[in-house]
């Protein structure tokens, strides 16, 4: 019965994305536009809807409803409840109907509170957003319907792949699709915009918390599943350049080239034309990255299943959405007209810097990923991997870093670099500048055989994370916005990431070895000895525990319990890694298997600031919300004010 | 002294500067992406392409095949070990340290990630089978097609 309620409210919900596209698209014309008061309660009612098809889903997947095919498939009756739970998107249709939740969910949140833009932009913006997520209803309905039932009910389900039961599955995916699909609004206000031919720093106004909101959550979403990786993998490493990954990578460099260039339209009214374009590429990384990881072309952990009829279907889908979009932009790009003027040396020209080489990155991170793809075409079987991606990245990602550490501290429009003012401005450069050097020195010097990138980033880390300080400087604290906090923080959250990935990269210590129990070794400044090992039991697995004592520098012992766990439903295994850590890095406990003479596979490594990436990350997404939180609040404190001014007028009868 | 408006581009030009500059940065990211890729992208290899087109010592490679049986060997530290890699023509030696995949055994698929040495391919990182959701993609035709062939042939 859910399952049928399920599936109804799919099909209601479909059906009112298709009249809020023609309801849209006619409220356009002169002669519909009597139709534009309906579009808005639609995207909330199509919302409603399809947030009911997902509950109900949820619903089948609490109850273990073992008629319904997607559960037999995917779920066990013995699994943990919040893995039943987070079950219902650790899998393919599950997921796809989690994106148009969250997709129709954001549209109908559009239409309740966007209030600034004029409303034929707004409903061309809506209508733009029905026309994505139309496409995605006919894709499920057709061929992925999550509500299938099976014609004879099943005696158990097959469980779940064991690496994805993890509290990893509660949060990763979804905060993950809440980023994607929050660039649908970008893109769908980009296209709204075209449509209407109302680019400008209103459209910037309006656009920019929706970027912010989804570019947040593209952070914490890809900082989540590297540590997720990280811990849950057991190959110690916290970034692999696996074609999913990259695919969560490039929204994510698009989005943060699109949050700049849209703080200098709205600022300054420049970069119009770039800005959209920002904002549909952005979008067009999001598709292409479900296109990768969903189509089955490529053979990874995310990919669930293989299917040639939907990779067919989801490119498709990206080349109407993307074609149409890139069509729309040539057609009305010429009549965008060119934006305010800027120096060469001026905060715009830094942050069109920065935004170029963003757009550098994500193309080597574009080329580098659909190489292998190509190449298959042609018979000739290729990977890519860290050789060519961290060189190639770094080319771009450290002149980068050099312009972001100054052009917040640059005026906007025209700014002089010599004269006396700006003296006062150029000597804590310097000062950053010198510690650049002087720990690049130091590296060199101290340690040896340390590589190019880790040198670099390790000496650049420290002076940008000053430097991006340096727009507190000279300010009252208390009083300083919250926006430039929030860039402050996000900024400084780069430089703590990049120190984690220099010092992982240049001073981790890897031990592979062989311990009989009583044993112990030396791991960096680390001694561990295995004292036993241990048969324990979970709800749904066994597993053989390891009791490690570690101790640091001759400190007080550490017990370390890592894990090979064996699941029945279905049959697998995973390593479950033990971690200890200090302020000044990570120890990875790994268990191996057991060898013919008895002894255990151990492997251990000693990561120096390891834990300095995702502390970075989720720095990055903190500076991004207390910006989105000072936007808010300033809206919020002049709708207020709009408000009493026209109560005063009204009591005064005016 | 020139004052700073009339520093100013005209907005045409400054349009006009912006694209190239914009395109300047795409090319260069694409040919510096193409001259990387053409040194850096690792090859797949089976044991018969190694045989007759060996790769350079020291390039990042993969190689893919069933381990022979009985060529499963452990070193004394309990954590190397040598194998061979065959498909059936041709057979390569290899030394891996590390943890092995779960379902890594004696006439098996693998892929190998690493480097000749010496004749012998020192691998980094081995790809089993994990299951039948999870498969390396060079690894499905092969165990549809060539395996219980090679594997026929190896025992």
């Amino acid at each position: 019965m859910i399952a049928e309620v399920g599936l109804a409210l799919l099909w209601l919900a479909a059906a009112l994305a298709a009249l809020q596209l023609v309801v849209g698209a006619l409220a356009l014309r002169p002669e519909g536009r009597a139709l534009a008061g309906l579009v808005r309660p639609v995207a909330v009612m199509q919302g409603l809807l399809v947030m009911g098809a997902f509950a109900a889903l949820v619903m089948l997947f609490v109850t273990t409803d073992l008629s319904v095919k997607l559960v037999v498939d995917n779920s066990h009756s013995a699994k943990p409840l919040i893995f039943k739970i987070a079950g219902t998107w650790g899998n393919h249709e599950g997921s796809m109907l989690l994106w148009v939740t969250i997709m129709a969910v954001a549209g109908a949140f559009v239409a309740l509170i966007e209030r600034r833009l004029d409303e034929a932009t707004l409903t061309a913006t809506l209508a733009g957003q029905a026309f994505i997520s139309l496409g995605f209803y006919v894709f499920l309905l057709i061929a992925s319907n999550p509500f299938a039932r099976l014609a004879q009910p099943a005696d158990e389900g097959q469980g779940l792949n064991p690496l994805l039961q993890d509290i990893g599955l509660a949060f990763h995916p979804p905060t993950l699709y809440v980023g994607y699909v929050g660039l649908s609004i970008a893109f769908s206000f980009a296209i709204g915009a075209l449509v209407t031919r109302n680019v400008g720093p209103a459209f910037a106004r309006a656009m920019r918390p929706w970027v912010l909101g989804a570019w947040i959550f593209l952070t914490l979403g890809i900082t989540a599943g590297s540590y997720w990786a990280y811990y849950t993998l057991g190959w110690g490493g916290w970034w692999f350049w696996d074609p999913v990954e990259n695919a969560s990578l490039m929204p994510w460099l698009a989005a943060t080239a699109l949050l700049h260039s849209v703080s200098v339209l709205q600022s300054r009214d420049a970069l119009r034309a770039w800005t959209v374009m920002l904002g549909v590429v952005a979008f067009s990384m999001s598709m292409v990255g479900t296109f990768l990881v969903r189509s089955g072309i490529l053979t990874s952990v995310h990919a669930f299943a293989v299917d040639p009829q939907r990779g067919a279907f989801i490119l498709a889908l990206l080349a109407i959405d993307i074609g149409g979009a890139l069509a729309l932009f040539t057609l009305r790009a010429g009549t965008v007209t060119e934006g305010k003027r800027f120096g060469l040396v001026s905060r715009e020209a830094a942050l069109v810097f920065n935004n170029v080489m963003l757009s550098g990155i994500l193309g080597i991170v574009l080329i580098g990923t659909l190489y292998p793809l190509l190449t298959e075409a042609y018979g000739v079987k290729v990977s890519v991997g860290a050789p060519y991606f961290n060189p190639a990245a770094g080319m771009f990602a450290f002149p980068m870093f050099v312009v972001m550490a100054v052009g917040p501290l640059l005026r906007w429009r025209q700014d002089r670099l010599s004269g006396a003012r700006s003296g006062r401005r150029l000597w804590p450069l310097a000062v950053c500048l010198a510690l650049v050097l002087a720990v690049l020195v130091g590296v060199e010097l101290t340690a040896h055989g340390i590589a190019l990138l880790p040198a670099l980033g390790l000496s650049v880390a420290p002076g940008l994370l000053l430097a991006s300080l340096l727009p507190l400087r000279g300010r009252n604290l208390r009083r300083t916005p919250l926006p430039v906090w929030g860039m402050v923080v996000a900024h400084a959250g780069i430089a703590v990431a990049l120190f984690g990935m220099a010092s992982e990269s240049a001073f981790s210590v890897e031990r592979l070895a062989a311990l009989s129990i009583g044993e112990a070794r030396e791991v960096g400044p680390w001694r561990v000895s295995l004292d036993g090992m241990m048969p324990v039991a979970g709800p749904n697995w066994t597993a053989l525990e390891a009791n490690v004592t570690t101790r640091y520098a001759g400190g007080t012992p550490v017990q370390l319990h890592p894990r090979a766990e064996t699941f029945t439903n279905p049959p697998g295994t995973r390593n479950e890694s033990a971690l200890e850590t200090r302020w000044n890095g990570q120890l990875y406990v790994v268990l191996g298997e057991q060898a013919e003479d008895g002894r255990w596979q151990m492997r251990f490594w000693w990561k120096p600031f390891v834990p300095l990436i995702w502390l970075g990350g989720a720095l990055v997404g903190l500076g991004g919300a207390l910006a989105l939180l000072g936007r808010v609040m300033s809206d919020i404190r002049r709708l207020v004010a709009k408000d009493k001014i026209a109560w005063r007028r009204m009591r005064q009868g005016r | 002294m020139t004052t700073p408006s009339t520093t100013l581009l005209k907005p045409k030009h400054q349009r006009l500067v912006l694209v190239l500059f914009a395109l300047a940065a795409l090319i260069g990211a694409g040919l510096l992406a193409a001259f990387a890729l053409s040194r850096q992208a690792s090859y797949f290899y089976i044991p018969s392409d190694i045989a007759a087109h060996p790769p350079e010592p020291g390039r990042a490679v993969r190689l893919g095949g069933m381990v022979q049986k009985g060529t499963l060997k452990t070193m004394p530290d309990g954590v190397t070990i040598h194998f061979i890699v065959t498909d059936g023509k041709a057979r390569v030696p290899v030394r891996f340290s590390g943890i092995t995949p779960d379902l890594f055994v004696e006439g098996s698929g693998v892929v190998a990630e690493g480097r000749m040495e010496d004749g012998t391919f020192v691998a980094d990182n081995l790809l089993a089978k994990h299951d039948e959701k999870y498969v390396p993609r060079e690894m499905k035709n092969m165990t549809e097609s060539d395996a219980k062939q090679v594997v026929a042939q190896t025992q």
